[in-house]
């Protein structure tokens, strides 16, 4: 019986291993941004084309960064997500328009149940996203008061991811 | 009536090999069409030299989205928007090492196919080394054990036992 108890012991390890190896997601990188200052930008508003939008006019609030796009699939499973978490009045949503055009997206937010953005940046050739670290879409950044970023979610945001990770410590930050 | 129908049944013969020859001249063609297509959308835009040190950096670059390829590998919108970074970074004089940095600073060890020695990744370098080790010590361990082993003495009774399991004939065992 001993002898098989050292060969057995290698299994039960190599499997727990493997077990842990299958509940991780490949997909789910961790951002070497967080706790360092958001990337600096200047792009134009979605809604207002005229106008432009950059992150010191957040300056003393705590905020979200939701890169989104009409072409991106995954984006209408948290979008009616994000418009009620903007009826709640709870936290600052800023969109980030990914590789889109500005007609396609506008008409997006209106089949899709409206635009729950304070405002949209329009990042036509993704060059703001690659700042930002984003090699998917939907990605949702949680910025500080003094600019700095403090979390990111990859994939669609879900009811409850902001309720036990992201409104949690938006609130936290909120006080602090 | 039966004259008209003869001739193309005629001129049918004689032309299939010729039009079967044309069929498939036409086949190759459909098929190199879309090659030489690719092939055309390939070629790199611009001085060879810069392509050339793109091409170098983004085999070294993981693409993200696609998992398991290299950027240079890739068609991806995400990848072709690398190598547009790239390509502008070796335009504007960037080094080598500035360009990694940059990926780096944005995406992580992870982009990098050779990730750096440190804390985080002294077993995933060391690893291989240190189960090397550790089996040579097993191993050394196991032999010398084997060493200090004396052969058993049989008794009489045993031997006898062993020869008739063996089934060994009388006269081999002198």
């Amino acid at each position: 019986m001993r002898r098989f108890l050292f060969p057995l012991a290698v299994f039960i390890v190599l499997a727990g291993f493997l077990a842990a190896g299958l509940r991780l997601n490949p997909r789910e990188v961790p951002s070497p941004l967080i706790g360092k200052p958001v990337p600096a930008f200047r792009l134009t508003q979605l809604q207002a084309g005229d106008k432009s939008i950059g992150p010191e006019e957040l300056r003393g609030k705590v905020w979200l960064l939701n890169v989104w796009a009409s072409w991106c699939v995954s984006c209408r499973q948290e979008h009616p997500v994000l418009v009620e978490l903007d009826q709640q009045k709870k936290i600052i949503i800023v969109g980030l328009n990914y590789k889109d055009e500005r007609a396609a997206a506008i008409s997006w937010l209106n089949q899709h149940g409206g635009d729950p953005y304070l405002v949209s940046a329009v990042d036509a050739d993704g060059r703001v996203g690659i700042d930002f670290g984003v090699y998917g879409v939907p990605e949702t950044f949680l910025i500080d008061k003094n600019g700095m970023i403090r979390y990111k979610h990859i994939g669609p945001v879900t009811a409850e991811a902001l309720k036990t990770k992201i409104l949690p410590l938006a609130e936290e930050l909120a006080r602090g | 009536m039966v004259e008209p129908m003869r001739d193309i049944r005629a001129l049918w013969r004689e032309s299939a090999p010729v039009l079967r020859r044309l069929f498939f001249v036409l086949l190759l063609v459909a098929g190199v069409q879309p090659a030489l297509a690719a092939d055309g959308m390939a070629q790199p835009v611009g001085d060879p030299a810069v392509e050339a040190r793109v091409n170098k950096l983004a085999e070294e670059l993981r693409c993200l989205t696609c998992m398991g390829q290299s950027i240079a590998d890739s068609q991806s919108s995400f990848s072709s928007d690398m190598k547009r970074e790239i390509r502008d970074m070796v335009r504007n004089g960037k080094n080598d090492k500035e360009i990694i940095e940059f990926m780096v600073q944005r995406y992580g060890d992870f982009v990098l196919y050779r990730p750096p020695v440190k804390s985080t990744t002294w077993l995933l370098w060391g690893g291989p080394f240190l189960f090397l080790i550790l089996s040579l010590v097993f191993l050394v361990v196991k032999l010398r054990k084997r060493r200090g082993q004396t052969a058993v003495e049989l008794t009489e009774t045993e031997h006898q036992q062993a020869v008739q399991l063996l089934g060994k004939r009388k006269d081999d065992q002198s």
